[in-house]
């Protein structure tokens, strides 16, 4: 089961290897790690999706807690969940395929952000289920290359992250 | 304060630390520090290779209640340090490393002796430091030691590249430290202190395990009242030994792989398992699942990552050990076990086989145990390096008041002496004494000459037996017997090695003149090494059973 774990930290060099050697030390699997600065520029907040159960990311989150640079961790209910993801998809795309691609892009609310006589890159933020979806309706098309920015995620409702404590 | 370089603002910042004594290896990086050494108060001991700087920072620390500090230079010298980190990260002994860098304009181009230290210390300390603002020092300084000494001590790393320690600051030191991603708490939660009182009063088989944490939080003293105050038997960790003293009516031991029959009984029939301060390892406890299954657990710790970790608890406590303690001695009453405690106490007192007489020409390493058990000062400190020496040691002796330092965690050969020199430099006046094998003794011999440098009271004791005697032993009971790469050959005479140092030495082969022996070593003052004559075949344990919690790892 996919858990999401959002996480404050230090904006400062060596965060972001502390927290990926912790997981890599202690045999966690991250899936995909997001991270970027916040309101507070001293302050980074990462989103990293881990496959497994809650035990699992209960461990995960008292390790984290456990590194100094670590402002607070919280896992954020599926149900709580607002997640997005940017992908970005450049693929085959003459004179013949270009009306399919932009009725696809049209439907799916995708941009397209660059085109040439024989490429077009297109630009889709949305569920990770969509991004996918787009991945599989595009597929036919022949992707030449694309990447995906991971997950990120907030909790629905007014609440946020720093009015968690971060338990010691 | 004036304008001064931050090498001279290290001296101070130790100096406001009240940091005595610092262990270390100069080299070119880390030298602007080594100039301001001579004209300060604080003791350098230079020692022969930057490991054991760590160990006798390790053993400092343990006996001084204090973070031990290190030195060393940039490249192999903060490399070397490596391992020492990683077992004091292991068994959570509060250190401060300090280790010079190459200039900051030379960094990532691996110029000569640089290496990237807080990289490759990363996983085996609590948190280090790459200092490239002079003026950050004092600040760092005060965290560093804050956050050894605070919360589950453990080993902080400083990086301080060579230009840096040359730049003038005006420096200043914040008296009090504050990190908002840093906040362990002390006291335990109130309610989880009542939900532990209520088990104590349903339980019927209560058992106090003991931790090294106990040590480390000072708590052996309350603990110990806890226990006699609701008539609660104890048990303990390897890292927990001589929190509790070993006379104790209500001590049964040392528990699992290597421990006592009756301190193991005593864990596997427990219906309330009070555990403080341990991490539940599986050289204590080899199978937690099936002992969460037939008892409560209570789990107190500073660490809130270690519950639950390996055992799942009933009731978490997250806490320091003396403070919790301290709280359930206000909240707790007699328990009604007097039965369990009697219980407990036949089978400690159930006759033992009686222990046979060693083959001709050696002494058996558990008679030397007991024997240098009942010689003992009463305050000493006992250093047990890893293999067969810290089993008879752990097993044999009874430390009442005294104190037990050894590479619980880790399991690093050659620990014993310089953690000893460490300890001695603590705290002169305490009998020191150092326990090791020939193996051990060969992976820190170097450090018999810190030893004679620094003019130290130390007793070691070497079991000789020509082998990698844990080894061996694993080899004869798990691979047919099948030898490989433990036998010890090519020497050293060790009388002519601690001769070439000027210590007196003497070899021990006959048991009737042990005792002559103990004396020879322990009433005479001044270093010295008694060479013990160990059967290569003698094993761990006496009798040779399991132990039964446990299995070797």
């Amino acid at each position: 089961m996919k858990q999401i774990l959002s996480i404050l930290v230090e904006n400062q060099s060596g965060v972001l290897s502390r927290i990926s050697g912790l997981f890599s030390r202690r045999g966690y699997n991250i899936e995909s790690l997001a991270v970027g600065i916040t309101e507070d520029k001293t302050l980074s907040r990462m989103t990293i999706v881990i496959d497994g159960d809650s035990h699992t990311a209960e461990q995960v989150e008292k390790q984290l807690n456990k590194l100094i640079d670590v402002i607070k961790v919280r896992r954020i209910p599926q149900s709580d969940l607002i997640q997005r993801e940017l992908i970005l998809l450049k693929v085959h795309a003459g004179q013949n395929e270009r009306p399919n691609i932009v009725n696809i892009c049209e439907i799916m609310g995708a941009k397209i952000a660059d085109i040439t006589t024989t490429t077009m890159t297109i630009e889709l933020s949305d569920t990770p289920e969509r991004v996918e979806l787009m991945v599989e309706l595009l597929r036919p098309f022949s992707i030449r290359e694309m990447v995906r920015t991971g997950m990120v995620a907030l909790q629905t409702g007014g609440g946020t992250i720093s009015g968690a404590k971060k338990p010691s | 304060m004036a304008n001064i370089t931050v090498a001279q603002a290290i001296i101070e910042a130790l100096k406001l630390q009240g940091t005595r004594v610092v262990f270390g290896y100069p080299g070119a990086a880390i030298c602007p520090v080594y100039d301001c050494l001579p004209a300060s108060p604080i003791h350098h001991v230079l020692v022969r290779q930057e490991q054991n700087a760590v160990h006798a920072a390790s053993g400092y620390a343990r006996i001084s209640g204090k973070a031990g500090v290190v030195l060393a230079t940039s490249g192999p010298g903060a490399t070397n340090l490596l391992t020492g980190l990683a077992t004091a990260y292991m068994d959570s002994i509060p250190l401060v490393a300090i280790t010079g860098q190459v200039s900051r304009d030379q960094i990532g181009r691996d110029v000569f002796q640089e290496a990237d230290i807080t990289g490759a210390a990363e996983p085996f300390t609590k948190y280090s430091y790459l200092c490239k603002q002079p003026q950050q020092i004092g600040r760092i300084l005060s965290e560093a030691f804050y956050i050894a000494s605070s919360g589950r001590p453990g080993p902080v790393l400083i990086d301080l590249p060579v230009d840096v320690q040359r730049e003038r600051i005006e420096f200043s030191c914040p008296d009090t430290v504050c990190i908002r991603g840093y906040k362990p708490t002390v006291m335990g939660n109130a309610l989880q202190i009542k939900r532990v009182a209520q088990a104590f009063s349903h339980s019927c088989r209560p058992l106090i395990c003991i931790g090294g944490g106990v040590l480390s939080a000072g708590a052996g003293a309350e603990t110990a009242r806890l226990a006699e105050q609701c008539g609660i038997p104890m048990v303990c960790t390897m890292m927990g030994l001589s929190a509790v003293p070993g006379i104790h009516p209500l001590y049964f031991g040392m528990l699992g792989a290597f421990g006592s029959e009756t301190a193991n009984f005593a864990v596997q029939s427990a219906d309330l398992l009070v555990i403080i301060g341990a991490r539940v390892g599986d050289r204590a406890l080899a199978t937690p699942s099936i002992l969460e299954k037939r008892s409560r657990v209570v789990h107190i710790d500073v660490d809130p990552a270690e519950i639950g970790k390996n055992l799942g608890a009933s009731i978490p406590i997250v806490g320091d050990a003396k403070a919790v303690v301290s709280q359930l001695l206000e909240s707790t009453g007699r328990v009604d076990c007097a039965g369990w405690v009697e219980e407990l106490s036949r089978r400690r007192q159930a006759p033992q086989p009686p222990l046979p007489p060693a083959r001709p020409g050696f002494i058996s390493p558990h008679r030397l145990m007991r024997r240098l058990s009942e010689r003992l000062r009463a305050d000493a400190v006992v250093t047990a390096d890893v293999g067969q020496n810290q089993i008879w040691a752990a097993r044999g002796l009874s430390l009442n008041g005294g104190r037990f330092l050894t590479s619980g965690g880790m399991g690093t050969m050659g620990y014993s002496l310089p953690a000893a020199i460490g300890a001695k430099l603590a705290s002169p006046a305490r009998q020191t004494v150092v326990i090791c094998g020939d193996g051990s003794l060969q992976m820190q011999q170097m450090e018999l000459s810190t030893l004679c440098q620094e003019g130290l009271d130390i007793k070691l004791i070497l079991l000789d037996n020509r082998s990698l005697g844990m080894v061996r032993e694993l080899q004869q009971t798990q691979y047919d017997g099948r030898l490989s790469a433990v036998r010890l050959q090519g020497g050293p005479d060790f009388l002519r090695l601690a001769a070439a140092y000027s210590l007196p030495g003497l070899r021990l082969e006959r048991e009737e003149e042990m005792e002559e022996a103990l004396c020879w070593l322990l009433d005479e003052k001044g270093p010295r090494l008694l060479c013990c004559a160990v059967d290569p075949q003698e094993r761990s344990l006496w009798p040779p059973a399991d132990g039964g919690a446990g299995k070797e790892g």
